[in-house]
């Protein structure tokens, strides 16, 4: 979806600080990036994808930033298959149960 | 509207936005010099553990059941020598409403916001202590924002942070997320002034003394189940509230000979601001990036006097490794039916070693369980390293290299606690404190102090501030 309407949840993206006004105590790598904020709300007017929009999130406050994306799914989950967890649970069942020998 | 945000402007006003924001007026504490009044901030600012019981209780929070693990006690004891092997105990705070110990801290804030009229709460935390906030804020019907630092530059976050997030948003709160850096402060102090909201902080008075019940109960449960109080208490350590509210309840009952000891991961080597370091850890807590900087120097917090001082609690610190962690949270799940953590496995580990030093008899209790699921599991914790070129692999866990590898150990009898020397830690906080109120000399009062805070003699710190330059008034 290329558009969020009016009343849409949508996700919003900011900078808050450029690359030169970030604080003196941060390292090189941080400080050659802006500060970025993410946050979700319901779309007070009609905005494309990467346009400005004022959003009012679920505390009530309003907030302008770039327009991310509509209905903002998670991504996390429990990632790839981890084949080496089945060796640790082998080898501790083997240790505690496998018999005179793995004493 | 007429308020200059730009960022000096706001640091700026930083004192008169947290006076509002926690109404807790620290000057009272002062006492001029270096020293400030800790107890009395603590007795007057927070709550009594009767109160504290009647507040958390009313909420579901607390009493959280004793686990022994029976099956990782005799794992433990087949590699221990003969007649050692510490029966290992678990306190399950998992079952908190949050799903974590931080429901004990959220409950006081969120009771103390309610109590005295504010609206809303604001928290800054990546962590479990989000989620409790959330929790307590949706049954007292406040409104709630938790600020999370959460992605890298590239917009990829760590899946447990992405967790979080969810536990957060699901709970009904908003989350405002940020990218890696320590400005993420000057965001949540705009989000104060802008809302008038509390300042629900890990490091008030009652957020800690929040944490005071668990040290209580965790005594009185174990009176009543084997008529004893333990022989240690593992406590996993990042900013220090979980050290000091666990030590102080147990001292509250009458439980001040029980060993404290701190556990982290140990992450050295990794900056904590770091943009490209951020996603090379699987730990997003607990471990030393937080441990050491707020065990030093606990007032770098948001708060200026900062409840938690661990270094006044702590009688031993150990560090654990990553794949040790990961080793020992499977353990927990095959051998003892119990799908937990992170967090409390990092003590967990640590206690799985520690045992192992002691008589079988003893008893070691870790204070700490917490909710696992997507992000938060060691499949999507290996899987995100993997994708982050953190190479995985069986060997010696001493030889892992945070942000390089994960070394899971080839055998459990690899797997130590190491020892990180406390007095290391003690002198570092005398220089922090020395060096940030830029001392020449000082007086008998602040020597007193000093003493306190790093739990060590008076002589000690003679010695430390000998050595550092600093006369004596």
């Amino acid at each position: 979806m290329s558009v969020a309407k009016k009343g849409d949840w949508v996700q919003v993206h900011q900078i808050v600080l450029k690359p030169e006004d970030r604080a003196p105590q941060v390292p090189d790598d941080t400080k050659a990036v802006p500060l970025e904020l993410w946050v979700k709300g319901y779309a007070q007017h009609e905005a494309k994808i990467g346009g400005t929009v004022e959003i009012e999130t679920v505390t009530g406050r309003k907030v302008k930033g770039e327009l991310l994306e509509v209905n903002p799914k998670y991504v996390h989950s429990f990632g790839e298959f981890v084949p080496e967890l089945l060796k640790i649970d082998a080898q501790l069942k083997e240790i505690l149960y496998g018999g005179e020998n793995n004493e | 509207m007429s308020r200059d945000l730009s960022y000096s402007a706001v640091m700026g006003r930083k004192n008169e936005i947290m006076k509002k924001a926690i109404g807790i007026d620290y000057s009272v504490f002062e006492s001029g010099g270096i020293a400030f009044d800790y107890e009395r901030m603590m007795r007057e600012a927070g709550y009594t553990l009767d109160e504290i019981q009647t507040i958390q209780s009313d909420v579901s929070v607390g009493n959280t059941p004793i686990i022994e693990l029976k099956n990782l006690t005799a794992l433990a004891r087949k590699l221990a020598p003969k007649g050692k092997g510490a029966r290992i105990f678990i306190k399950d705070e998992a079952c908190n409403p949050s799903g974590s110990f931080k429901a004990r801290r959220a409950a006081n804030a969120v009771y103390h916001a309610k109590k005295h009229g504010y609206k809303g709460v604001v928290a800054a935390t990546s962590g479990n202590y989000g989620a409790a906030v959330a929790s307590q804020a949706a049954m007292h019907g406040l409104k709630c924002i938790i600020v999370q630092e959460c992605y890298d530059s590239r917009m990829i976050g760590q899946p447990e942070i992405l967790e979080k997030q969810r536990a957060c948003e699901a709970l009904g709160a908003e989350v405002v997320q940020l990218s890696v850096g320590p400005e993420l402060f000057y965001t949540f102090l705009c989000l104060l002034e802008d809302t008038g909201y509390f300042n629900a902080s890990l490091y008030t008075p009652f957020g800690i003394a929040g944490v005071e019940t668990l040290g209580y109960e965790l005594a009185m449960q174990f009176r009543e189940k084997l008529g004893k109080d333990p022989d240690k208490v593992v406590v996993t350590h990042a900013g220090g509230g979980n050290v000091t509210g666990t030590a102080r309840g147990l001292i509250k009952a009458g439980a001040e000979h029980v060993e404290v000891v701190g556990a982290s991961v140990d992450l050295s080597g990794l900056h904590m601001a770091s943009d490209k370091a951020f996603n090379k850890k699987s730990f997003t807590t607990g471990h030393t990036g937080f441990g050491l900087p707020f065990a030093t120097w606990p007032d770098r917090a948001d708060v200026p006097r900062n409840a938690a001082r661990p270094l006044r609690y702590l009688d031993r610190y150990v560090l654990v490794r990553q794949g040790e962690v990961f080793y020992i949270t499977e353990a927990l799940a095959v051998l003892e039916g119990l799908e937990r953590g992170p967090a409390g496995n990092t003590s967990l580990t640590a206690a799985f070693s520690l045992a192992q030093e002691m008589d079988e008899e003893q008893v070691i209790v870790v204070q700490e369980t917490e909710y696992t699921g997507a992000g938060k599991h060691p499949m999507p914790q290996l899987s995100f390293a993997k994708q982050n070129g953190i190479e995985v692999s069986f060997g010696n866990p001493a030889e892992e290299v945070p942000g390089q590898s994960i070394v899971f150990p080839s055998h459990p009898s690899m797997i130590k606690a190491r020892d990180f020397d406390l007095n290391k830690a003690k002198l570092s906080y005398i220089k922090n404190c020395v060096n940030n109120n830029k001392l020449t000399e000082i007086n008998k009062t602040d020597i007193e102090f000093l003493a306190k805070e790093t739990k060590a003699d008076e002589r000690f710190v003679y010695e430390a501030l000998k050595e550092l330059g600093v006369s004596i008034k």
